[in-house]
């Protein structure tokens, strides 16, 4: 039986209780960032919700991956034979010139590139979240994503890691507003910051002096200077730079180059030692060359 | 919450909260219809002594958490449209289905100027129309939930 008086406390008071624990929530997660451990938690909790919700789009790739007809898959195959030659002839001009470039910097006493880990992470959500720019990817802790590790795909940088959970985890964007990556622009060098506008398609740079040499079309690459991106991967190109001589600084936008709106398979980099910044003594630079050379017969560990 | 079927409005919630997270395609995504808000404001009507405002928080809390924003935001803007469902319940069950549906859009715009508002607070963000293009799918998807909602409840018996 329905009571006609409700028992417990009135709607009101309930209101303020509930608008209290949010104020709460919202100053300890927001302001004093104490909940980083708790939303891993939280975020392992709900991957069971999250996988639910990306079977209907996986039941439709594998409808369409699986219903091919044998010539489209010839016709693949003949292009990935194509692809692959011309692949392997790059990398074998690439492994030449890794070793030469090694070479030459413990020459110069510079210090030397680490190897670069790679792993491979599939997109499990997206948020609809107009206010950040996220996605959920299906590898966490346990495979080895730490916090603030880069992602990228095939063709530029997409984002760094921003929560870990056990089996999945979460990727700033790029495009989101709060975030910004150290590049320089591959043509002539020029340092610029990168940050998020929240629009999928454009990334702000904000305090460019009117002196800079900088056009339409320039391919803007990371700089390595944050220490949280490697060198050289680029990240957009320039799509607008306006010519307003009034304005202090001149006002330049560009694309991301990574398909950020279509994106699915991802690659996770990580380092196997952190990046020396000052150049090895005569000892370690010793050290350093066979470590290189030991280094140069093992491949790019792709792991999946 | 076991006994009378309520089980099952707990499922319908999970689901609700399964389909606000699905991928859709970009030019889609902006117009989802705020599936949590709208299976809320339904068994609020309905069962206002089953589902209240520390639901709607509950809910709005686990949407935090799915849609990695600072948590509290969703689970305030949740508990004040709920709140205002609530306290109006009587008045809104007598009404017709398509002011029923207008009083929903109301509320769903008010959900999200209050996430907008927090958001503004906490990010800086800036304002763009299309975070309003869910109240219209919300207003249009309300008849059809109502409908099937208050199915399953009679078919279920919950009380």
């Amino acid at each position: 039986m329905n009571p006609i008086f409700n028992h417990g406390p009135s709607p009101q008071h309930r209101l303020v209780l509930v608008l209290f624990c949010s104020a709460l929530l919202i100053f300890f997660d927001h302001k004093m960032a104490s909940f980083e451990s708790l939303r891993g938690y939280l975020q392992s909790l709900v991957s069971p919700l999250q996988y639910l919700a990306n079977t209907p789009k996986q039941a439709m790739t594998w409808a369409s991956e699986n219903i091919t007809t044998r010539r489209q898959l010839m016709a693949e195959n003949q292009q990935y034979r194509l692809n692959e030659l011309q692949f392997h002839e790059q990398a074998m001009q690439l492994d030449i010139i890794k070793q030469e470039n090694e070479r030459l910097r413990s020459l110069l006493a510079s210090p030397l590139r680490s190897e670069i880990k790679k792993m491979v992470a599939e997109i499990l959500a997206v948020d609809s979240d107009p206010y950040s720019h996220q996605v959920v990817i299906n590898r966490g802790a346990g495979d080895g994503v730490y916090e603030g590790q880069p992602v990228l795909d095939a063709l530029g940088i997409v984002g760094q890691i921003l929560h870990v959970g056990q089996t999945n985890s979460r990727v700033l964007l790029i495009t989101d507003i709060s975030h910004a990556v150290p590049v320089r622009v591959q043509r002539n060098g020029l340092r610029l910051l990168a940050s998020g506008s929240g629009q999928i398609d454009r990334l702000n740079h904000n305090f460019v002096p009117q002196s800079a040499d900088i056009q339409t079309g320039d391919i803007l690459v990371t700089s390595g200077l944050g220490g949280k991106y490697p060198e050289g991967y680029p990240v957009s190109e320039v799509s607008f730079v306006s010519t307003d001589d009034s304005r202090e600084f001149v006002r330049v936008y560009s694309t991301p180059i990574a398909q950020i709106d279509r994106l699915r398979y991802l690659l996770l980099l990580s380092e196997k030692e952190p990046v020396r910044i000052f150049a090895p003594k005569n000892q370690q630079l010793k050290d350093d060359i066979k470590k290189s050379q030991s280094l140069k017969n093992k491949d790019v560990k792709v792991v999946d | 919450m076991f006994a009378h079927n309520s089980v099952i409005i707990l499922l319908t919630l999970l689901i609700a909260l399964m389909a606000s997270i699905m991928p859709l395609p970009l030019s889609v995504d902006a117009f989802r219809p705020d599936w949590v808000l709208i299976v809320l404001m339904y068994w609020c009507m309905a069962l206002p002594g089953r589902v209240n405002i520390i639901t709607a928080w509950v809910m709005g809390f686990l949407l935090d958490v799915l849609l990695g924003s600072v948590l509290g935001v969703h689970a305030a803007a949740m508990a004040v449209a709920v709140y205002i469902m609530a306290e109006n319940f009587q008045k809104i069950r007598n009404f017709s289905i398509w002011q029923q549906a207008l009083i929903t859009g109301v509320l769903a715009a008010l959900y999200h100027l209050v996430v907008f508002w927090l958001q503004r607070f906490l990010i800086d963000a800036t304002f763009l129309p299309s975070y309003l293009y869910p109240v219209i799918t919300t207003i249009i998807l309300w008849p059809w939930v109502f409908y099937l909602l208050r199915k399953v409840r009679r078919h279920f018996s919950i009380k």
